[in-house]
């Protein structure tokens, strides 16, 4: 159809439309109110409610309420519409989950490595998909990338950082910055030398079995994105092992898990990490038997 | 016994009767892992096929895994039935798979020809099935159970209560529990996944559960989800026990890897009938989901959906009063999205009720899986119109210990206001009792847990 008649048409069944009161002519938008719309960018952008909301109508007992509230952190006492949630809990439980998939789907950017001085590598895993459904895979390293990696990082120091990705590209851009330095400055005040740390993408903890033999160190510090939870999609793990390859067993890696700013706060973390590094080197364990000999 | 099968002018030849089982299954991301899954759409149609002409004695004859190799193919053979067996044993799989879809046939001619079939016979018929099949077909069969109330009947849906804490806080959980009574939820169980497994916890939080349900005469009934063991001495020391839960798989490996046997699982129900508290006869609560078994590495080469038919077979021995399936549990490496999580919960919930099982369904996520609230909710509403029994009741359907969505309290609410459905009729009279529920629908006071709070 030619675009003037189309055009015509159109213009001509609005007009009836509103001569018959079917169309409210202040519901047609011009080109000023469209205008003025957008313009409205002094006012404060709208926010999700508060978690700690309290949504119940007409409690029976608002202090027994608020007492509920501060035990647990499950999403209780949103009240209700019907029988389904009302808008504002509806949407806040939809901003926690899509920062959970973000959390995994998201790749730790470019811009964050290089800013930390982190040089990037990745395991045979091809892409994000194959990531999650053959986890196998990111614990795998090619030939290529372990000649990447002679090439870019140290050998024959005593310890070697990686960073990798996991199930959390938000929990390593989170908590990186704070962790990695009190680390670093913990190791090296006590002695040990420190290999120039790098990130690997799509791995799993298991890579550390071929990083470790390939730099010739004593302890890895893995720093690797947990599964993220509704609550916070920001909580990342530290496993270590001592010469760990691929004879290691889950039973030799120490881990100290939920580090974000609301469970152990990473600067804190790093320090902690520092002195547990410490106990492998001079036991020469990591693992169930490191943690019986601290006991 | 024909293995080969051609469509299009192409030929396909299976190499045994679980190669076929396992190329006929609908796409899940566990099957591809393993290397079992069909390679392309045509020959997972090909399967299909050459599995619909396969005749119910082919399947017989050839276990997925051997009788003297496996208990849980000793359990399924000799549970058998052999007279109906012998009846049907010349039927083919398609044969079957109209029996079960004919008008002709309902609860009772069903039940009957249940007691003949294997686990993979079960699991053949339903990767025949569409999802309206598996909805048609699971509605036809409502198999109640009976603890210390009855749920399963026709007409009603129970939830359990699961007041899940990251760290068993006593007082959080009863928040979230009385949050969930509230909302009409915990006619099938009370029951909480505790973090730690140990009597002594067990025993701290189960008083405060029982606590909650005599002070208010809830007629129900309580568990803690800890491993069997932890339960069977819990009842040896005289802590409350109504019913003894535990984790099953499809394999004997797979079961050794969670801790237990046969002879397990049979004292534990012994030990729940002589200590426990509740009325019975059916004290067993287990849980399921695909892919365990992949995921533990104790699949033997069998595809996750005719492992998961296995299961329910070792279930079945033990006349459980609930069976829940939770296989978008598992993770992305057995069941990747959203569409696969619906289609394992059709096919579940159809294969229990086919065992004769009183069955229920978590349709769940976890957040690494391309699978989102929609998804959760669609697989509530589907199982729900096939059947289902019960579902769990999660506060704003995130569990904030296991770190996974399910169906939340107000999901339970609404599905049964969509479907016209009734909770478990002693606890309906106690909804009504405590003002919570009137003619079938929520009152103004529900949804509000300090009514229980003076």
């Amino acid at each position: 159809m030619d675009n003037q008649i189309e055009k015509d048409i159109v213009e001509s069944v609005l007009a009836k439309l509103l001569e018959q009161g079917i169309l409210n002519p202040s519901a047609k938008p011009t080109q000023e109110a469209a205008n003025q719309n957008t313009m409205d960018t002094d006012c404060e952008p709208v926010t999700l409610e508060p978690m700690d909301f309290i949504g119940v109508e007409n409690p029976h007992n608002p202090e027994a309420l608020k007492m509920m509230r501060k035990s647990t952190p499950a999403r209780i006492l949103m009240g209700r519409a019907g029988a389904r949630q009302r808008t504002a809990s509806l949407l806040n439980f939809q901003a926690d989950h899509a920062a959970a998939v973000d959390a995994v789907f998201k790749d730790v950017s470019d811009a964050f490595l290089a800013e930390h001085n982190l040089f990037k590598v990745k395991t045979i895993v091809k892409d994000k998909d194959e990531y999650l459904m053959k986890p196998e895979l990111g614990k795998k390293l090619s030939e290529e990338t372990k000649r990447e990696i002679l090439d870019k990082g140290e050998k024959g120091k005593q310890v070697q950082i990686i960073v990798v990705d996991g199930l959390s590209s938000t929990s390593i851009e989170a908590n990186i910055a704070d962790v990695m330095p009190a680390l670093i400055q913990g190791l090296e005040t006590q002695g040990i030398t420190v290999a120039k740390p790098f990130f690997i993408q799509y791995g799993r903890v298991g890579v550390m079995d071929d990083v470790a033999p390939l730099v010739a160190c004593d302890v890895i510090v893995e720093f690797i994105g947990e599964r993220p939870g509704l609550i916070t999609a920001d909580s990342m793990s530290a496993y270590m092992a001592y010469r760990p390859d691929h004879n290691t067993v889950e039973a030799e890696r120490t881990v100290i898990s939920n580090i974000h700013r609301g469970g152990t706060p990473p600067a804190e973390a790093g320090a902690h990490l520092a002195t547990v590094v410490k106990k492998m080197i001079d036991n020469k364990v990591s693992g169930v038997k490191l943690a019986e000999l601290m006991r | 016994m024909n293995l080969r099968s051609k469509i299009n002018n192409q030929i396909f030849t299976f190499k045994s009767v679980t190669d076929v089982l396992a190329k006929a299954n609908n796409e899940k991301s566990g099957d591809a892992l393993v290397g079992l899954a069909a390679e392309t759409a045509t020959e997972r149609v090909a399967a299909k096929l050459c599995l619909s002409k396969l005749q119910l004695k082919d399947i017989y004859e050839n276990p997925v895994i051997p009788y003297e190799e496996d208990e849980v193919t000793r359990i399924i053979y000799d549970d058998v039935n052999t007279a109906i067996y012998k009846k049907i044993c010349n039927w083919s799989v398609s044969e079957l798979r109209e029996y079960i879809l004919s008008s002709k046939s309902g609860q009772n001619e069903l039940l009957n020809i249940s007691r003949g079939l294997t686990s993979e016979m079960i699991a053949a018929v339903a990767k025949l099935m569409s999802s309206m099949d598996l909805v048609y077909a699971s509605k036809k069969i409502k198999v109640a159970g009976h603890c210390n109330t009855t749920i399963g009947l026709p007409g009603t849906l129970s939830f359990r209560n699961q007041p899940n804490h990251p760290t068993d806080d006593v007082e959080g959980v009863l928040a979230s529990l009385k949050e969930g009574l509230s909302f009409g939820c915990g006619d099938a169980v009370l029951g909480l996944n505790p973090v730690e497994d140990n009597v002594e916890n067990f025993e701290r939080v189960m008083m405060a559960i029982v606590g909650v349900k005599e002070k208010y005469e809830i007629p129900t009934q309580c568990c803690i989800l800890a491993h069997i063991t932890t339960q069977m001495q819990a009842a040896k020391n005289g802590i409350p026990v109504d019913l003894m839960f535990q984790s099953i798989a499809g394999t004997e490996s797979a079961n050794t890897a969670f801790g237990i046997s046969a002879s397990m699982l049979q004292e534990a129900r012994e030990i729940a009938l002589k200590l426990g508290t509740s009325t019975g006869p059916n004290v067993m609560y287990f849980e399921t989901g695909q892919g365990s078994e992949i995921s533990l590495d104790c699949h033997h080469g069998v595809d996750e959906m005719t492992l998961e038919a296995r299961t329910y077979g070792v279930g079945r021995r033990y006349s459980p009063f609930m069976v829940n399936n939770v296989s978008g549990f598992i993770g992305p490496e057995t069941i990747y999205t959203g569409k696969e999580v619906l289609r394992a919960d059709l096919e579940d919930l159809f294969m229990g009720k086919l065992h004769g099982l009183p069955m229920g369904i978590a349709p769940c996520y976890t957040n690494h899986m391309k699978a989102d609230q929609d998804d959760q909710e669609m697989g509530t509403m589907l199982c729900a119109m096939a059947g289902a029994n019960f579902f769990m009741g999660v506060s704003g359907g995130d569990d904030c210990m296991l770190n996974y969505q399910d169906t939340s309290f107000h999901d339970d609410a609404s599905i049964r206001e969509i479907l016209n459905l009734r909770p478990a009729p002693e606890f309906e009279k106690w909804l009504e009792k405590m003002g919570i529920m009137e003619n079938g629908r929520l009152t103004d006071r529900a949804g509000d847990p300090s009514i229980f709070d003076k």
